[in-house]
């Protein structure tokens, strides 16, 4: 459970995180998304406490980070990949960690097998590839065992087969009763992974909420139909909730409120011949450039209001 | 995976985990053993070992070829077996001054300060057990260092007038003030790295600390020069170990305090940084 509250960072004039309030609940895999610079990297840098709140907090399972007894066992975070002395061999990284804990040297030989760095464990980190490192940073992140799971852009650098892994790591984290909290800028790999996502951009919430809402929100999903007879069909579909626009003189026309299916069988009830009929679902990364471009022009326009306010 | 699969069979709210907690003995603990995984520290320690009795020796050596000649520098020739045999901790305390810097900046300069942080977000005891685990290790070497330099170089001048053995007055005393001498270079080498967040900084300032602002110094008047100099970090020091000392320079036991007072102020400074700023 991860708890933040009206959560800022300022450095100097820029504000990376700008009030954030946003509730990371266990059992479920939440989404963090954003443009780069949206200030995803900073809020878990806070909430792992190794940047303070400008203003605002931020509780990780009813404390702050650092009051913890056992912060390892609470969050588990992979933060940058490079977070790792390069000199240092991986089972090295992971025992000096560890040993803060008292977590057994048993623990670290099961976190490098389920990393699937047991080849390399004794090399040192500054020969790993980048996927290697992220797997070292993603063993030392599970190394306590954590309630928390917290991945910054986890499949930078991962081949085809280290994304899998990490995407049925993290369901699996997550059906656990754990609390998994990923960071991308790709909505198309979140949306294989997260039930629920928190997107933001410019340090500012854009929208908490599920990614079947996200889709409805942005438009629902619509038909795209060519028929011989466009007025026609028209009058056949019409309907309470239902739209239907096309351009004049065009064949294709594009439906929502109703399935493709729908209107196949209405068209044939009617006799109207159909050349085209496919179902068109709004992409969720459509959804999200939609989302985002929003903010920015709707950012731009505060900003410009707020300079007008100021004595200049 | 065992782990993990393990606990999802256990009821959600009483889950049966182990009871990890992070305490100052666990810190010392994972520096000392973060200190000894990196092939960087064998081989400072290594030089530093090597420059202390190395240097000792040639020191020693020239003294002896050179005694009784007339062309002999009359410093040189005022020499003590124990200032022959020393005569490598400028270049000793260089490279655990350097170390000490690696071991604190190190961390910053390659981003595993950020494990080592949200491991202890409390931080501080971080930086006491960097200092502890360091400045021990640095203190072995030196003083280990400083007693096998006079073994051989005390060896080597034997029957010149620089001969002296251990038994004599002062010598034990300087030879453990060298070491100590050098442990708290070490810590000051910590501190500084953990203050600037930087090696280059770190090492910078360092060797300006130990060993050119007592050359800028002397461009001071000669009536200011006396009242400062002998407060000097790198005088101070030498205090602590030196066996004589002459009018203007510290007692050993007034050097070992303005030397600790300079490490005090170094670790004082990296720990408020450490405390305040973003890491």
């Amino acid at each position: 459970m991860i708890d933040a509250q009206r959560l800022t960072k300022r450095y100097g004039e820029k504000t990376a995180v700008d009030g954030l309030d946003f509730v990371v609940k266990p059992g479920t895999v939440t989404g963090f998304l954003g443009p780069n610079g949206a200030g995803k990297s900073t809020t878990m840098r806070m909430i792992v406490g190794l940047d303070a709140p400008t203003s605002g907090s931020v509780t990780v399972n009813g404390h702050p980070y650092a009051r913890h007894r056992a912060p390892l066992q609470e969050v588990g975070a992979l933060l940058e990949a490079k977070s790792v002395h390069p000199g240092r061999s991986a089972y090295q990284h992971l025992r000096a960690l560890a040993l803060t804990h008292g977590i057994p040297g048993g623990r670290v030989d099961e976190v490098i097998d389920l990393a699937g760095l047991g080849s390399v464990a004794k090399k040192r980190a500054g020969a790993f590839s980048l996927g290697m490192g992220q797997r070292l940073g993603i063993a030392a992140a599970l190394l306590g065992d954590p309630q928390t799971v917290m991945l910054d852009e986890p499949v930078n650098g991962l081949d085809p087969e280290g994304v899998l892994w990490i995407r049925n790591l993290l369901k699996g984290l997550a059906d656990e009763g754990r609390t998994v909290f990923v960071s991308s800028h790709l909505m198309s790999e979140m949306a294989l992974v997260a039930d629920h996502l928190i997107i933001v951009g410019r340090g500012r919430l854009l929208a908490d909420t599920t990614v079947a809402d996200l889709i409805r929100e942005a438009g629902g999903d619509t038909v795209k139909v060519a028929t011989q007879d466009p007025a026609r069909l028209r009058d056949v579909l019409a309907g309470p909730g239902v739209d239907v626009t096309g351009r004049i003189g065009s064949e294709e026309l594009q439906v929502t409120g109703l399935t493709a299916r729908e209107i196949g069988l209405k068209a044939a009830e009617h006799g109207i011949a159909l050349f085209e009929l496919s179902a068109r679902s709004v992409s969720l990364e459509e959804a999200f450039m939609d989302l985002t471009r929003d903010a920015v022009e709707y950012h731009g326009a505060t900003t410009g209001i707020d300079t007008l306010g100021r004595p200049a | 995976m065992s782990t993990l699969t393990a606990t999802a069979e256990e009821p959600r709210t009483t889950p049966a985990r182990p009871a990890y907690r992070v305490t100052g003995r666990r810190v010392l603990a994972s520096e000392w053993a973060k200190l000894w995984s990196l092939r960087s520290t064998w081989i400072t320690l290594g030089l530093g070992l090597l420059f202390l009795v190395a240097f000792g020796l040639i020191a020693a050596s020239r003294y002896k070829s050179e005694i009784g000649s007339a062309h002999m520098d009359p410093d040189f020739a005022a020499s003590t077996a124990v200032s022959l045999s020393l005569f490598g901790t400028n270049f000793a305390q260089l490279a655990l001054g350097v170390l000490g810097v690696l071991v604190t900046a190190g961390e910053y300069s390659t981003g595993m300060i950020r494990s080592t942080l949200a491991a202890v977000p409390r931080r501080l005891p971080v930086l006491w057990s960097k200092a502890a685990v360091f400045g021990l290790v640095a203190l072995v070497v030196g003083t280990l260092g400083a007693f096998v330099a006079f073994g051989f170089g005390s060896g080597i001048v034997s029957g010149t007038p620089a001969a002296m053995s251990l038994s004599h007055a002062g010598v034990l005393r300087s030879l453990l003030g060298a070491g100590l001498y050098l442990g708290l270079v070490g810590v000051i080498g910590a501190a500084l790295g953990a203050l600037l967040r930087s090696v280059a900084g770190g090492i910078s300032v360092l060797v300006a600390a130990l060993m050119l602002i007592p050359g800028l110094i002397s461009l001071l008047p000669s009536s200011w020069q006396n009242d400062i100099s002998p407060y000097l970090p790198s005088n101070a020091g030498e205090s602590m170990f030196a066996l004589t000392h002459d009018s203007t320079a510290l007692s050993p036991g007034a050097g070992l305090l303005v030397f600790v007072c300079w490490t005090a102020l170094a670790l004082g400074g990296a720990a408020y940084r450490l405390a305040r700023t973003d890491a």
